[in-house]
């Protein structure tokens, strides 16, 4: 069994300029230890997704209008408020693009580091401090000892995301939820911080569910892929078959992209048209406006998500019908 | 022969740093951009590249001459901007134009498209009053924009379309000179080719020279003739962009290249990489000799004792490196 599965996700906005349909009929699961990347780009509904399951939508405008989050057999989406306490921040947690959004700026780092552990389990605030030290030195902050009563703006930028991934841990959650955690970082910093959360998942034997628009970070730390486009899943595998035998058009197109997949000197492949209005309705597939591949069939009615393979599902009518083949298109060998 | 048309020589911009509450004592400084010596030829892009803080922002604004610079010249078609007349720079700044990361930041928010471009036109004298209309509905088919779009305001338009705006305006003097302050960054992968599309486009059919500055080094892989590696206001590596990108002669170039994830699984799961420890030491107290060797895998005692110069390192290459020779 999963450790999380999620069915028929639907978290609409309704505001005064319309309904959004931000997330729309979204299933997918996650294994225990497992690593599920979701992919695609912005607006597409990956930062709603995750606050759903964490029961962070503000509602209103936001209402989560059907589905399931059933995490270890408990449903996140309808459990009473003191089950769903029990669970997120301690079983399951989060961290965010922006860590500045989720630290207090008025508390020293050790309160905010021990604040969870002492909510969540019956620790001394010595026991608690020391577990948090512990932190602070698994996710590579010398100096511990010290560091550990500084505020969050005595930190650098990669510091404070550190700060942000030991608060998250520091209950041994079965599920981190990451948020573009890297997204606002340097790379060479990003390259820490994706080196930390590998060591730190064989460590704790935890799943993670990662939230990225960068395919790159995606290549080196996800086992399964999740690509969504307006709200909807296009199209889920695993990692290398994302990338080697892709099914649906706009994973393709997606990964043609990729500036550093193209010959230099060449122009750059772009997605014509622009990205989907979820404000309004769309009857059939939502990437058909922009899809080179498209026909009258794909426009008609919305195309269902369906296993190809074991562990493969995609959303294009046509790949299914097998009238077209959008792997062959794709060649990650020309990396140069 | 292609001649320089812009040079730096030995810039340095530093901010100073005062503390004290009644009596502000300066203290210290910020050595944003301490000791950059460029030539950039005509009709070429140059990439610029480094880490948050490393001053990449700050050497584009020096150029502009939006700070003041503490020491060194920047010329610009023979001319020292430093010494110019106010006149002398009103000419120049036809020349010389920027791009934002952020457009909407760099749009007014109640000056439609048309105005906006209409402006820096009858500013400078480009064109009368009556000419106006047609100029502007040739700047915006130069970037892709439809004339139709001509009275809507920037909260209008999507980032990518902005960004045409904001090029648009840029290009409204006919500059030779164009900076460009991650002009891509804040938009997504599939509007990011668009821009970096019609950037190399105009650079081409205009014969603009371009210096663009970016932390992703896949575009500027993509967009460069040549490509400047900064570190802590200085330039380390310098050279053609795939001989930088793909085989990279400093070792923090190294670790630059190397953190950038491949998108491809089997190459990314199994490729060494090269994980700094730590982050960029501060501007304002940068370490002794050279400011990477704290970080550095390849630090001995040497690298302690002084700032190593930029020298050749093959073909059009230079890096400042005493261990080049020895650690390739
Ligand atoms: N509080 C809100 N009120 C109204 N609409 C919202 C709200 N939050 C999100 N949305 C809408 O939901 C859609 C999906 O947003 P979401 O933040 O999930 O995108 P994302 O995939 O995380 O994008 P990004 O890569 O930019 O973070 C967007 O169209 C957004 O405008
Ligand atoms: N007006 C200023 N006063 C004082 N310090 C400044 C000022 N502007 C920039 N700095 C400092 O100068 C250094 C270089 O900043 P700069 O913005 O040029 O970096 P950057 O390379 O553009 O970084 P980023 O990639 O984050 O945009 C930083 O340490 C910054 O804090
Ligand atoms: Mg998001
Ligand atoms: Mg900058």
């Amino acid at each position: 069994m999963p450790l999380l599965s999620v069915t028929d996700l639907r978290t609409y906005f309704h505001t005064r300029n319309g309904l959004y349909r931000a997330v729309d009929g979204v299933s997918f699961s996650v294994d225990r230890g497992e690593t599920l990347g979701i992919v695609g780009e912005s607006g597409s509904g990956k930062s709603v997704t995750c606050y759903s399951i964490m029961g962070l939508i503000p509602q209103p405008p936001g209402r989560i209008e059907s589905g399931s989050a059933m995490f270890d057999g408990v449903d996140l989406l309808r459990c009473s408020p003191a089950t769903a306490r029990s669970i997120r921040g301690k079983r399951i947690s989060m961290i965010f693009q922006d860590p500045m959004t989720s630290l207090n700026p008025y508390l020293r780092i050790s309160e905010q580091l021990i604040e969870p552990l002492m909510i969540h389990e019956t620790l001394s605030k010595k026991e608690a401090l020391g577990r948090a030290l512990e932190m602070m030195e698994a996710v590579g902050i010398n100096d511990g000892a010290r560091r550990i009563h500084y505020y969050p703006h005595e930190f650098s930028g990669g510091m404070r995301q550190r700060v942000m991934i030991a608060m998250a841990l520091i209950t041994r959650p079965e599920l981190l939820i990451a948020d573009e955690p890297t997204t606002a970082l340097d790379v060479t910093v990003q390259a820490q911080i994706l080196d930390l959360i590998r060591t730190l998942q064989r460590d704790l034997g935890m799943a993670v569910i990662f939230v990225t628009h960068d395919l790159g970070v995606v290549a080196g730390l996800c086992d399964q892929v999740q690509v969504m486009y307006g709200g909807r899943v296009m199209e889920t595998a695993g990692a290398r078959a994302i990338f080697n035998a892709p099914q649906h058009p706009y994973t393709q197109a997606l990964q043609r992209s990729i500036p550093a997949l193209q010959p230099k000197g060449q122009e750059l492949f772009t997605i014509p048209g622009l990205p989907p209005d979820v404000s309004k309705e769309i009857t059939g597939c939502a990437f058909a406006p922009r899809c080179s591949f498209a026909a009258d069939l794909c426009r008609a009615s919305r195309p269902e998500i369906v296993e190809s393979q074991p562990g493969h599902s995609h959303a294009c009518i046509r790949a299914r019908r097998g009238e077209i083949n959008v792997a062959e298109h794709c060649s990650p060998e020309n990396y140069d | 022969m292609t001649e320089n048309i812009l040079e730096l020589r030995d810039v340095r911009t530093h901010f100073p740093i005062f503390t004290g509450f009644l009596v502000k004592k300066q203290t210290g400084s910020v050595k944003a951009v301490d000791g950059v010596t460029l030539s950039v030829r005509q009709g070429e892009v140059l990439g610029l590249v480094g880490e948050s803080g490393c001053g990449k922002s700050t050497l584009a604004r020096t150029i502009l001459q939006l700070v003041p610079t503490t020491g060194g010249m920047v010329v610009l078609n023979g001319r020292n901007l430093g010494e110019a007349s106010r006149e002398e720079m009103q000419l120049c700044r036809r020349d010389l134009q920027m791009i934002f990361q952020d457009p909407y930041a760099s749009l007014n928010p109640r000056m439609t498209v048309f105005a906006a471009l209409a402006e820096p036109l009858l500013v400078h004298g480009i064109c009368g009053k009556s000419e106006v209309q047609s100029h502007v509905e040739e700047l915006m088919k130069l970037v892709g924009l439809a004339p139709r779009f001509a009275r809507k305001y920037p909260h209008e338009f999507s980032g990518g379309q902005r960004q045409r705006i904001a090029i648009a305006r840029a290009l409204a003097l006919k500059p030779k000179v164009i900076v460009a302050d991650e002009p891509v960054s804040a938009l997504d992968v599939s509007i990011q080719a668009q821009i970096l599309n019609l950037l190399s486009e105009l650079c081409t059919g205009m014969n603009l020279t371009l210096i663009f500055i970016a932390h992703d080094l896949s575009v500027v892989r993509h967009i460069s003739d040549r490509v400047a590696v900064m570190y802590l206001g200085k330039i380390v590596e310098l050279g053609p962009a795939l001989d930088v990108i793909d085989r990279p002669s400093h070792p923090y170039t190294k670790a630059l290249v190397s953190a950038i994830p491949v998108p491809n699984p089997d190459i990314e799961r199994t490729r060494k990489r090269i994980v700094l420890a730590g982050d960029p030491p501060s501007p304002i107290d940068p370490p002794e000799g050279c400011a990477f060797h704290p970080r550095c895998p390849h630090a001995v005692d040497r690298c302690r004792q002084a700032v190593p110069p930029l020298v050749a390192a093959g073909p059009g290459r230079e890096a400042a490196c005493i261990r080049l020779g020895e650690i390739s």
